[in-house]
């Protein structure tokens, strides 16, 4: 709070990767417009984004090796903000690099639809570093606004079409939801800033406030909606089917990252201090999304609405991480989001490939006998498939995802066992379709009038090479990213705000 | 007046101001001509600039009427008339005998209310009591100004650059494409 960005060094030390992301984003703006729109020059603009992206990750990665402090006010400078930054940056690169190529051949010749990607992406890291309610809700617009659009960019699909204004309308719907509850607790606590009603909600004995209740509540649904939690996850497998599917890909891996980061620090700084009356319908949200979610998805004929409802039973996954809330729940959070990110572009690389323009071949059916075809498709999306299940061994680091989920989920002091059996349950049930998928490429033969799938491109090729060498590589020596995920939990500026031991015991 | 009456009379008027509120935008979302919904919005803006400013954000309250009472309601009805409407007698909100004493009962209501508050040799004030240590004009702005250009002058910028964002995302979305 004694923060002034008044002050040029202070300004740079918190927000040089969010500066140059913004900067960068302007200047690319600039030169989308500069020449009419072509093919190539969508495509001098995409690798222009990609450096820029390259340029904040490299700054990101100086100021997460420099080590996590507090940092001042309303800028999170700790650990925790740079690995979410790592997953968002990582998630948009992936769908640049996607898009350059997916673009050309769906006809979309609109630069523009990469700079938004990294107005997006700044969105995302104002969202994690924020630790004022307002910037959180700004960075929130700015990421939702800009996906708005980018899931509407194929404007000669009506598909597209209908998904951009389903999700616009709901997500609005879900801004006033999060604002009202934003404005309840500002009025119970009579502060924005994300420590300070920590500390009031705990010296102010407001536990049972209940305008405090109610805002909670707000903010719960709002955030429910962003990360597509049962029972506001009605627009997910629409939008998810529309956009194109790189802006899919962003959306299932970064929107969602960023949306539970800015959850995460939000209910760990804010409200996981007292014993709190919104902690057991949380519990059942997480329980409901993961049944939904994979139940489901069982039933689903079209590869990206199953990866949708994937998506939301994930999201059930990393909502027990959030109730965990602990050190432990931190790092699993950050490990899984980071196994999922890789997991989830791998699968959209070769969902992309496989599609044809205008939204064609995207049935499970389209995959019988891939591996015929082409083997190196098919085993790389069976990896994606089995790290998303998290079978051990083949399934990479998506096995120790789930692994260290549990283990957040069992050394907790509340009482998380139930939902620890019911993730197990659930992700058995998953086996269901991640296998039929891979049942289809490789144990069912190709049909005779199967469409050709067209050539990968160069920079499809290059996302699934790396996601797939993370996943594997990942999963052989996972130690290193543990201590790194370790590390980086979100740090309040005021060390030890309560004394130990008060923290009340479910 | 003497301070005994003070809360009396300021909550009435809250109240008073509060229910105008609702009721109007309760009429602005259940009419069926557009042009007498806006109108209603111009009350409801009306009836919380009237709120702001008791609330002591004086600044707010003739913003409010400046910008959205004033300014955006008059692009809204411009459009609104650009539409093809139909005949003036249908656009009129306030038929009938009842309506129309109505709608004059009200007009008089306030215009004596105004009289009284401006001839009455009372101090008749609508703010709190308690902003008196602030002086009127500059105070008011000043604090506006100051938090916004020093504690929240990242969430100010921020929202620049979501404006731009929002902006470039329009113009994508509006542009001219080749046929289907």
């Amino acid at each position: 709070m004694n923060y002034d960005l008044l002050i040029p060094g202070q300004l740079l030390g918190a927000l040089t990767p969010d500066l140059i992301l913004m900067g960068g984003a302007m200047l690319l703006m600039l030169a989308a417009a500069w020449r009419p729109e072509s093919e190539g020059h969508q495509r001098t603009v995409g690798f222009g984004a990609l450096i820029v992206l390259g340029i904040t990750f490299l700054s990101v990665l100086w100021f997460g090796a420099k080590g996590g402090t507090a940092g001042p006010g309303v800028i999170a400078m700790d650990r925790f903000r740079w690995a979410a930054d790592i997953i968002f940056l990582l998630a948009a690169m992936g769908t640049i690099a996607l898009g350059i190529e997916h673009n050309v051949r769906d006809g979309i010749r609109y630069a523009e639809s990469h700079v938004l990607v990294l107005f997006a992406t700044s969105g995302m890291m104002i969202m994690a570093a924020a630790r004022d309610l307002m910037i959180l809700f700004i960075g929130l617009e700015l990421m939702s606004i800009a996906v708005y659009v980018l899931v509407g960019i194929n404007r000669r699909s009506e598909r597209s079409a209908e998904a951009a204004l389903k999700y616009f309308l709901l997500g609005a719907f879900a801004t006033g939801f999060l604002l009202y509850g934003i404005a309840l607790v500002y009025g119970a606590t009579g502060s924005t800033n994300i420590t300070v009603i920590g500390e009031r909600i705990f010296s102010y004995q407001l536990h049972h406030n209940a305008m405090l209740m109610v805002g909670i509540g707000l903010l719960l649904v709002g955030f429910g909606f962003k990360v597509a939690a049962v029972p506001f996850h009605m627009w997910a497998p629409d939008v998810y089917e529309g956009a194109p599917t790189p802006i899919t890909a962003f959306m299932a891996s970064a929107v969602k990252a960023a949306a539970f980061a800015a959850f995460f620090r939000v209910w760990i700084d804010a409200f996981n201090l007292v014993d709190f009356a919104w902690f057991a319908p949380l519990w059942w949200v997480a329980a409901f999304t993961m049944i939904v979610g994979n139940v489901v998805a069982l039933s689903q004929r079209n590869i990206k609405r199953m990866l949708a409802y994937s998506s939301i039973a994930h999201s059930g996954y990393l909502l027990l991480a959030v109730l965990a809330g602990s050190r432990l729940g931190s790092a699993a959070f950050l490990f899984y989001l980071l196994a999922y990110t890789f997991a989830t572009f791998g699968a959209f690389a070769v969902v992309a490939t496989v599609s044809r323009a205008g939204e064609q071949g995207l049935n499970i059916a389209d995959y019988d006998g891939l591996w015929l075809t082409r083997p190196w498709l098919a085993a790389g999306m069976a990896a994606c498939m089995l790290a998303l299940l998290g079978f051990p061994i083949f399934g990479g680091v998506g096995f120790f995802a789930k692994w260290y989920l549990l283990q957040a989920a069992l050394t907790t002091q509340y009482n998380l066992i139930p939902l620890a059996v019911l993730l197990v349950l659930t992700s058995v049930v998953s086996a269901g379709y991640y296998l039929g998928v891979i049942r289809a490429m490789f144990m069912k033969p190709r049909p005779e009038d199967a469409v050709e799938i067209a050539a990968t491109g160069k920079l499809t090729r290059v996302v699934l090479g790396v996601t797939i060498a993370a996943i594997l590589g990942l999963g052989i020596f996972p130690s290193r990213l543990v201590r790194l995920t370790r590390s980086s939990v979100p740090t309040p500026p005021v060390a030890a705000l309560v004394p130990q031991g008060t923290t009340s015991v479910r | 007046m003497s301070n005994q009456f003070y809360p009396l009379f300021y909550s009435f008027h809250f109240y008073l101001f509060g229910l105008m509120a609702l009721a109007s935008s309760l009429m602005f979302v259940t009419r069926k001509s557009p042009v007498a919904a806006a109108m209603w919005l111009v009350a409801t803006m009306f009836a919380l600039a009237a709120l702001y400013i008791m609330l002591d954000a004086q600044f707010v309250g003739v913003m409010q009427v400046l910008v959205y009472a004033g300014a955006i309601m008059v692009v809204f009805l411009f459009v609104v008339m650009l539409l093809n409407l139909g005949s003036p007698a249908d656009l009129n909100d306030m038929r009938g005998k009842w309506g129309r004493l109505l709608a004059g009962f009200v007009g008089l209501a306030l215009v004596a209310e105004l009289m009284a508050l401006t001839k009455s040799p009372l101090d008749l004030r609508l703010v709190l009591p308690a902003a008196t240590d602030v002086p009127p004009t500059g105070g008011v702005i000043a604090s506006i100004a100051a938090p916004m250009f020093k504690e929240y002058l990242l969430a100010f910028e921020l929202t620049s650059v979501l404006l731009l964002a929002a902006i470039m995302g329009a113009v994508v979305l509006a542009k001219k494409t080749d046929a289907r």
